[in-house]
């Protein structure tokens, strides 16, 4: 169903950026050339990192497990291509911060031979949805979208048992980026019997497929797409909808979408599952396609490569740890514009200094910016409170305030602000005539206040440690002292004597004294925080209230979370 | 290969503070134009004594801040409190009062509270009121519209920076009080409106004269409203505000309350709709909040026209609601998306 008719909700704010999308659609995805190394960082999604099972000099097949999934949160890596493990170091990889992490690095044979994979499930439908999610898990799917979030738990529609939609993420709303667009334009037809299994793991009632109205191709290839298998399969495809949507930007980014596509709001601190949704992305649909269907866990993904910096933009299919330097060889190369390396969009996007990184699961977009298209910073000019960047912000923040106090550095009024609903759009910098980096401040903001309650949670673990041990060897002295006694009464009684005043009470008793005293003397003096003013109590108290509430808020959602696979 | 990094949003940015200070200051170009017919050389000296000062005055405190100069005030800020102010002056201000009224905004009430960005007082208007009170007199000295230009160029100069009056005129018989100014007098003496509204100070809909100064701010107005340099709540909020107010005693009592549209075309009605109330600095950033802002403004300034002691109110308006804007901006902000009812 393609009903036109069904409704859609706008949200506040947003902006009509330049699409630029065009200089990378102009040829099909092509497959990226198999570099001489292969750079596989062990964390290519968010939460722990997995843990290498080879060791340097195994030979290995496309395909392979080489890193198994540790926790909950984390998920396998499997070999891109055949070869030879010739270390595990740590190597940069492409990371915000330019940090460098522990990688196994492959040096590919050539021959790109797959292992003998298992047998492809004929039908998904008779799968419990749980093998499915280990399924799922084990071929090393992450959201592709670009935050990595291991999918399997995103399939998991916990103490529900179902949720009311699913959400296929078609806006891909950031400019320059079109490997969702390709996707859709050459891969619909695994699109959608992907989004038929996440449907069938979660037990939706209803699917939307929200695709900006910008991209009028892959529209109408999905569409076709979708004619064909309702054909075929007319059961499993009612109450899907495949829906354009207006762009405007970040359409895309998940709480909006939500909104644009259900007119719900996802709750402000929560997650799309609390109000029934789940959201997910093209790439995450085809991959989990190829995991049921043909048991090929995820080694490759699409990546746009782009920008005037670049002699050839195109999508590439690019097998992971494959670096980026290779990639712009077979795009021809750097333009003589070439001036900035930038992973993901020009909005949300982050700068590398070098193109010596791989490319992992997250990375969607390279885009080599000219000085046109991303131009050095202008100075920074005092706010002038035109409201400009509240207009825009997608979330309904006010950026200027929460401006105002990350750089008075009173990260208890910001969030206040509730800045940690902000999503990092760059709506507000983008327009802020004062060309204030105000998504740069509130990271650095979130930074500091995480920090802040990490070192607050190690100094609990470490109280907490010092009264455990207090307590230990207080019950142990009063445990001793008690067998003393004891023994001494032993003494007496076989002496004959007796004494009136009870020892075992109290020696129990002054141990509990001891006790008590110390207690007291950790509850009134603590390190550190004696000579307080008023108003620094007052600071203290409220983070610590808002840290049970977090605490609060952690239990509540470990809940949805921990569910275990079943 | 070796880049730079910078932070995320990398597009060239499309709103600069320059750009929108500029626009404002082509924004005035028809009303001054229009002042300039109506009152003479007097404006154009205005503006040049206010620019120099203004310009003058900031580069100092820059200066003695131990600030960078060139680019701030390049910014176009200062020269638009000038001009602003200038077009609130009468024409023939001696320029000592023009001096320190532009010194005082820009020292005083823009950077003894930290500069662009941080003074809570439109500086202009802070301008335009002490030079009310301190020179009342020179202050409601204004040409009767249409005998500006009996003024040569030279004779203006003499006036504003000489203190001549030419020997063929006589200064006072070309002075009079603004229509408003006139208004209060003529109620005052117990005269109705309609009696005082067949005067010749009175024009079609506003003050003679004085109506087409309000038409050409009001058109430069809808233009900045188009380029998008401003919002329409202010504007809208505060014109409603001092329409409505008006049209309600005017219809009580039609005698002693001038009618609406009078108000809207007298005095500074437009050039505070347009150009004052909506300085971003000293306004409220919320939308609800321009809403209550404007509104106030525009029911404060019937307030003090009618009942107050001074014939205008604009800028008293204006200062006193910006008192009011860090409680306004508190009780209006926006519902964060998704954030549960409280
Ligand atoms: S857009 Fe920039 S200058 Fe305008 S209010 Fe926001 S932070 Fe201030
Ligand atoms: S970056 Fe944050 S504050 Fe700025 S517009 Fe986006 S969500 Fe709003």
């Amino acid at each position: 169903m393609t009903a036109k008719s069904k409704r859609l909700w706008h949200f506040n704010g947003g902006l009509h950026l330049p699409g630029n999308k065009k200089m990378s659609t102009g040829q099909p995805i092509a497959r990226a050339r198999l570099p001489k190394h292969l750079i596989l960082p062990l964390q290519q999604h968010i939460g722990e990192p997995a843990e290498p099972i080879v060791k340097a000099g195994d030979k290995v097949l496309k395909g392979q497990l080489i890193a198994h999934a540790t926790g909950y949160v984390s998920v396998p890596v499997h070999a891109p291509s055949s070869g030879t493990v010739v270390e595990i170091s740590e190597q940069a990889v492409p990371h915000p911060s330019g940090m460098s992490a522990p990688c196994i690095v492959i040096e590919t044979d050539g021959h790109d031979e797959w292992m003998t994979l298992p047998k492809p499930v004929p039908d998904y439908k008779k799968m419990n949805p749980s093998a499915l999610r280990n399924r799922i898990r084990e071929t090393g799917i992450v959201g592709l979208g670009g935050a990595g979030f291991p999918s399997f738990i995103k399939m998991n529609p916990g103490a529900r048992m179902s949720i009311d939609t699913l959400i296929l993420n078609g806006a891909e709303c950031e400019p320059y980026i079109t490997c969702d667009d390709m996707l859709m334009r050459e891969h619909a037809k695994e699109i959608l019997s992907g989004l038929l299994i996440i449907r069938h793991a979660l037990q939706a009632r209803q699917c939307l497929i929200g695709i900006e109205d910008n991209k009028p191709e892959a529209y109408a290839a999905m569409v076709e797409a979708f004619e064909n298998i309702r054909k075929q399969q007319a059961a499993d495809t009612d109450n899907i909808h495949i829906l354009k949507i207006p762009t405007i930007y970040p359409a895309g980014s998940e709480k909006q979408i939500v909104t644009v596509l259900t007119g719900k709001e996802v709750p402000s601190n929560g997650l799309p599952i609390d109000i029934g949704i789940v959201c997910h992305n093209m790439g995450t649909a085809v991959a989990t396609y190829h995991a049921v269907m043909r048991s090929q866990p995820l080694v490759s993904r699409i990546v746009t490569i782009t920008g005037q910096g670049v002699k050839n933009p195109c999508n590439l299919d690019v097998p992971f740890g494959t670096p980026i330097k290779d990639l712009i060889e077979q795009c021809g190369g750097y333009t003589e514009e070439i001036k900035r390396m930038i992973i993901g969009g020009p909005m949300m996007g982050y700068t590398m200094p070098t193109d010596e990184l791989p490319i992992t699961k997250t990375i969607n977009c390279v885009l080599c910016a000219s000085e046109q298209e991303a131009p050095d910073p202008r100075p920074q000019m005092p706010c002038i409170r035109c409201g400009e960047c509240t207009k825009v912000c997608p979330v309904q923040l006010l950026p200027q305030q929460m401006y105002w106090y990350s750089h008075a550095k009173d990260f208890d009024k910001i969030q206040d602000y509730h800045l940690f609903d902000c999503i990092e759009c760059g709506c507000c910098a983008y327009v802020c005539p004062s060309h204030i980096p105000l998504v740069h401040y509130f990271r650095y903001a979130k930074t500091e206040i995480w920090a802040q309650e990490r070192d607050k949670q190690k100094s609990d673990i470490a109280r907490k440690r010092h009264e455990f041990r207090q307590e230990r060897i207080d019950r142990e002295k009063a445990e001793r002292e008690e067998r003393m006694r004891k023994k001494k009464e032993a003494l007496k009684k076989s002496q004959g004597g007796s004494n009136e005043l009870d020892p075992k009470k109290a020696a129990i008793q002054a141990a509990m004294e001891r006790v008590r005293k110390k207690n007291e003397e950790i509850g009134i003096n603590p390190k550190n925080t004696d000579g307080l003013t008023e108003e620094q109590q007052r600071k203290i108290s409220e983070v610590d209230e808002r840290r049970k509430r977090l605490q609060q808020h952690e239990k509540d959602n470990e809940h949805s979370i921990n569910t275990p696979i079943d | 290969m070796h880049f730079n990094n910078t932070s995320s949003p990398f597009l060239e940015p499309q709103n600069d503070v320059t750009i929108i200070m500029r626009r404002v200051i082509y924004a005035l170009i028809p009303g001054v134009i229009c002042c300039f017919i109506l009152f003479g050389w007097g404006v154009f000296f205005n503006i040049i004594i206010a620019s120099v000062t203004a310009l003058s005055c900031e580069a100092l405190i820059l200066a003695l801040r131990g600030r960078a100069i060139a680019r701030p005030l390049n910014d176009g800020s200062a020269l638009l409190t000038a001009i602003l102010l200038a077009i609130a002056l009468p024409s023939l201000a001696p320029w000592w009062l023009t001096v320190t009224a532009t010194a005082f905004a820009i020292i005083i009430a823009k950077h003894l509270y930290g500069g662009l960005g941080y003074n809570p007082f439109n500086p202009a208007m802070i301008g335009y009121v002490v030079a009310l009170i301190s020179f009342p007199q020179q202050m409601t000295q204004w040409l009767a519209p249409h005998t500006g230009l009996h003024f040569s160029f030279s004779e203006t100069a003499a006036i504003q920076f000489l203190g001549k009056t030419p020997a063929t005129l006589q200064l006072d018989s070309m002075t009079m009080a603004t229509p408003l100014d006139a208004l209060k007098t003529q109620l005052s003496l117990s005269q109705t409106i309609s009696e005082i509204s067949t005067t010749p100070i009175f024009g079609i809909f506003g003050g003679a004269g004085w109506e087409w100064i309000g038409l050409s701010f009001l058109i430069g107005g809808c233009w900045l409203l188009f380029m998008g340099v401003i919002r329409w709540h202010i504007p809208i909020a505060m014109l409603l505000g001092l329409f409505l107010t008006a049209m309600f005693f005017h219809t009580i009592d039609s005698d002693t309350y001038s009618p609406p549209l009078f108000h809207l075309f007298s005095g500074g009605a437009m050039l505070g709709a347009f150009f004052i109330a909506t300085d971003p600095v000293t306004a409220s950033t919320t939308n609800r909040g321009r809403l209550i802002y404007g509104a106030g403004i525009g029911i404060l300034t019937y307030i003090i026209r009618t009942w107050g002691g001074y014939p205008d109110g604009v800028a008293f308006a204006v200062l006193l609601m910006n008192m009011g804007v860090p409680t306004i901006d508190y009780y209006t902000q926006p519902r964060v998306l998704g954030a549960r009812d409280e």
